[in-house]
């Protein structure tokens, strides 16, 4: 009898023996030893694990993994399960929420990467966040780059352009630009046209693209086929500091400010004429990227949650919420008081298999931060290839990652064993 | 409950079902929206593999609803006829079957010795296969390189298939032993009976009655063999490398290889997308039994 279940386990426990049992002593051995393996380092590998910055960021960045992944993925799985109830359309929805278990981790990073893309003309999510603020009175016409013409008394005081000498009511103020892009002159554009004269407590003048498009003109002059600057906010500032009057350029780039006093004017384009107005949030960037890798996991193992919870919920004796109702208890309680307890071995299962999962999380922080942002995203799993494997040539730190790895996960093992030995007692 | 007047009752309901109405009406739209967004980031990759990279460095995706002439099959084309993509898809294949067999046939043999076998010490060694479910990958990873190494297997499609057999058996014999130990004990007793070995009764009892929980299985290795990229990161070279590896060497510059690498990250999804809605029932199976039982 012993020989025959000997022959149906040998290949599996030759494998599991020889590829994994023996490589785990091998790993927990080799941690104690130098980078190249030659000399007996005692503890150095683990202490340099938490001094040395970036495997202290790896380490970090996994707590913060732990703490908000599983939750968030165990919730949101919860909150479809239990809404999906009440639709017709539950399989597709199921479908639709699952799918993204299916593809790689590679696939799915290179989708994110894709979305949230810096510029708003490329990812989608900085479009929609761009488009969303501009909705709400954000985005006015905006020039970046643009620049006074050299020569025509003009100034540029870090961003605001001016003219150099001040003005009284009555008198004119024009100022030919240059360096204007063309894609940020608005199709409502005209022929510049000359502002005419000031009225009393005006100041008039134009704003105009200095460039005749295939050449042509003189600089300074508004010549045919120069155009007006629409839109561009004008400022009369007065000697304090205070501005006096603000009015905006028309099609033709003229403007007039009027209601002034008999005193002396600088006349200011304001620098947020010139920016390169809202171009949406830096997702990619140092200080996000973690949050976003995060938010792709989420959108990978929600389904998973909400599937194993769904057939949680199916398994359910329906009668006993139905009592609870009929006794008059509202949604929540019946909910809080009958559903989560009898579901909360599902809840502990999916909990435990995604923390299990999350500390080993890999492909995902591999793929998706673009160069600078790597540092800041760094998570166990990937300073363990880093170091041992993509350049770092330091097996020992690498085996001592790696022990940490399976350190974390003992708890999870632990569970997993209490919970198998409960079942078979009961 | 049978003490309330009817009356009450059917009041009750009925103020009921038009809040029920209102909120079936609700939880419709936010799920709809849900679902737009879990749908949305795959499109979008659809979408974009349909773009030139002149394109798609100048515009989003978004705006083929705007100009739907931009759309070509061009990367797909350049894809084709690119020897390193078409090499490495192959690989992809000659990795995830070979593995997905192996871990089959020698799960479903241990899980028969677990389930229907009385050996000594059998109860441990299944708890030592439920501690190895756990354990991350990343402790073979140093000394397997190693030993594949002194073995000349380093670099080879048989290394990483030996790996992954290896690191799918854990989860592979706590499913299927889970799935065996549920038929029924009559039918094993039977075949004894009739003077069938263990070997026929594996064979013929407990292949064919296993088989929806083989199918099982075979749709999670595979899935899980065909995406993995790290393993293959480390254990392949460039002549034996999956697409998964293939195309991450393209993501240095993610902007000028947009053409490559969403339409190369599309054609990896396309054998797992079809094996998954064929047998998603399977898949679905094998993470329940996996990890409820």
């Amino acid at each position: 009898m012993f020989l025959i279940a000997l022959g149906f386990l040998a290949p599996a426990l030759v494998l599991l023996v020889g590829l994994v049992l023996y490589p785990i002593l091998y790993t927990v051995v080799r941690s104690f030893f130098s980078a190249e393996g030659g000399d007996f380092v005692g503890w150095d590998n683990y202490v340099t694990m938490f001094t040395n910055d970036s495997t202290f960021t790896a380490i970090r960045n996994n707590v913060i993994w732990v703490l908000v992944a599983p939750v968030s993925c165990t919730v949101l799985g919860l909150l479809f399960a239990v809404l999906l109830e009440k639709i017709k359309w539950s399989t597709a929805f199921k479908l639709i929420i699952f799918m993204p278990m299916a593809i790689s981790m590679l696939a799915a990073g290179v989708i994110f990467r894709g979305i949230f893309q810096e510029s708003p003309n490329l990812g989608v999510v900085n479009a929609a966040v761009v488009a969303v603020n501009s909705a709400f009175g954000g985005g006015d016409a905006a020039y970046p780059g643009a620049t006074p013409r050299g020569d025509a008394g003009l100034i540029d005081d870090s961003g605001v352009l001016a003219g150099e000498t001040a003005v009284t009511a009555g008198d004119e103020q024009n100022f030919p630009l240059v360096g204007v892009r063309a894609d940020s002159v608005p199709d409502g554009a005209e022929q510049a046209e000359p502002a005419g004269s000031a009225g009393a407590g005006q100041v008039t003048g134009t704003v105009w693209l200095d460039v005749v498009t295939g050449g042509g003109g003189t600089p300074g002059q508004i010549d045919d086929g120069k155009t007006g600057l629409p839109g561009i906010r004008v400022d009369a500032v007065a000697a304090d500091g205070t501005i006096a009057a603000t009015t905006e350029t028309d099609a033709a780039g003229r403007y007039i400010l009027a209601g002034l006093a008999e005193e002396t004017y600088r006349i200011a384009l304001p620098a947020s004429n010139f920016d390169e107005g809202y171009q949406g949030v830096s997702w990619l960037s140092s200080g996000l990227i973690t949050a976003v890798i995060i938010l792709s996991y989420i959108w990978i193992w929600a389904g998973f949650a909400m599937v194993m919870i769904a057939s949680g919920l199916s398994a359910i004796d329906r009668s006993l919420q139905e009592a609870a109702r009929m006794d008059g208890a509202n949604e929540w309680k019946v909910f809080s008081r009958i559903t989560a307890p009898l579901l909360s071995p599902v809840l502990i299962v999916v909990f435990v298999t995604l923390i299990i999962n999350v500390l080993k999380i890999f492909d995902l922080v591999y793929v998706i931060p673009p160069g600078a942002s790597k540092p800041a995203a760094n998570v166990i799993a990937v300073e363990m290839w880093t170091v041992s494997f993509g350049g770092g040539s330091n097996q020992g730190l690498g085996s001592a990652l790696a022990i940490l790895l399976l350190i974390l996960v003992l708890p999870s093992m632990i569970i997993n064993v209490r919970k198998f030995r409960q079942e078979r007692q009961s | 409950m049978s003490l309330t007047p009817t009356h009450v009752r059917g009041k009750k309901t009925l103020a009921r079902s038009i809040l029920g109405f209102v909120d079936k009406g609700i939880i419709n739209a936010v799920l709809v929206i849900v679902a737009i967004f879990w749908l949305v980031p795959t499109l979008g990759l659809f979408v974009s593999s349909l773009r030139t990279v002149g394109d798609s460095a100048s515009s989003g995706w978004w705006t083929v609803v705007t100009t739907p002439a931009q759309l070509t099959i061009d990367n797909y084309a350049n894809l084709l006829s690119n020897p390193t993509i078409t090499g490495s898809f192959w690989n992809t294949i000659l990795i995830t079957v070979p593995t997905t067999v192996l871990v089959v046939i020698f799960g479903a043999l241990a899980g028969y010795a677990f389930a229907w076998l009385k050996f000594p010490g059998r109860d441990w060694l299944l708890i030592a296969v439920i501690v190895l479910l756990a354990v991350p990958l990343q402790v073979a990873l140093i000394p397997l390189a190693r030993m594949f190494g002194a073995l000349g297997i380093f670099g080879s499609i048989f290394g990483v298939i030996l790996f992954h057999v290896a690191f799918g058996l854990p989860f592979a014999i706590f499913l299927l032993r889970n799935f065996f130990t549920q038929i029924p004990a009559e039918l094993l007793e039977a075949a004894r009976i009739d003077g069938a070995s263990d070997w026929r009764i594996f064979v013929q009892v407990i292949l064919p009655l296993g088989g929806p929980a083989i199918a099982s299985l075979a749709i999670f290795q595979f899935l899980w063999t065909w995406n993995d990229m790290l393993v293959a990161l480390i254990f392949t070279d460039s002549g034996s490398q999956p697409l998964t590896v293939a195309i991450q060497s393209q993501l240095r510059q993610f902007g000028s290889n947009l053409d490559v690498l969403s339409a190369g990250a599309f054609l990896s999804m396309i054998v797992p997308l079809i094996v998954f809605f064929a047998f998603q029932r399977f898949f679905v199976q094998a993470l329940l039994a996996g990890s409820q039982k």
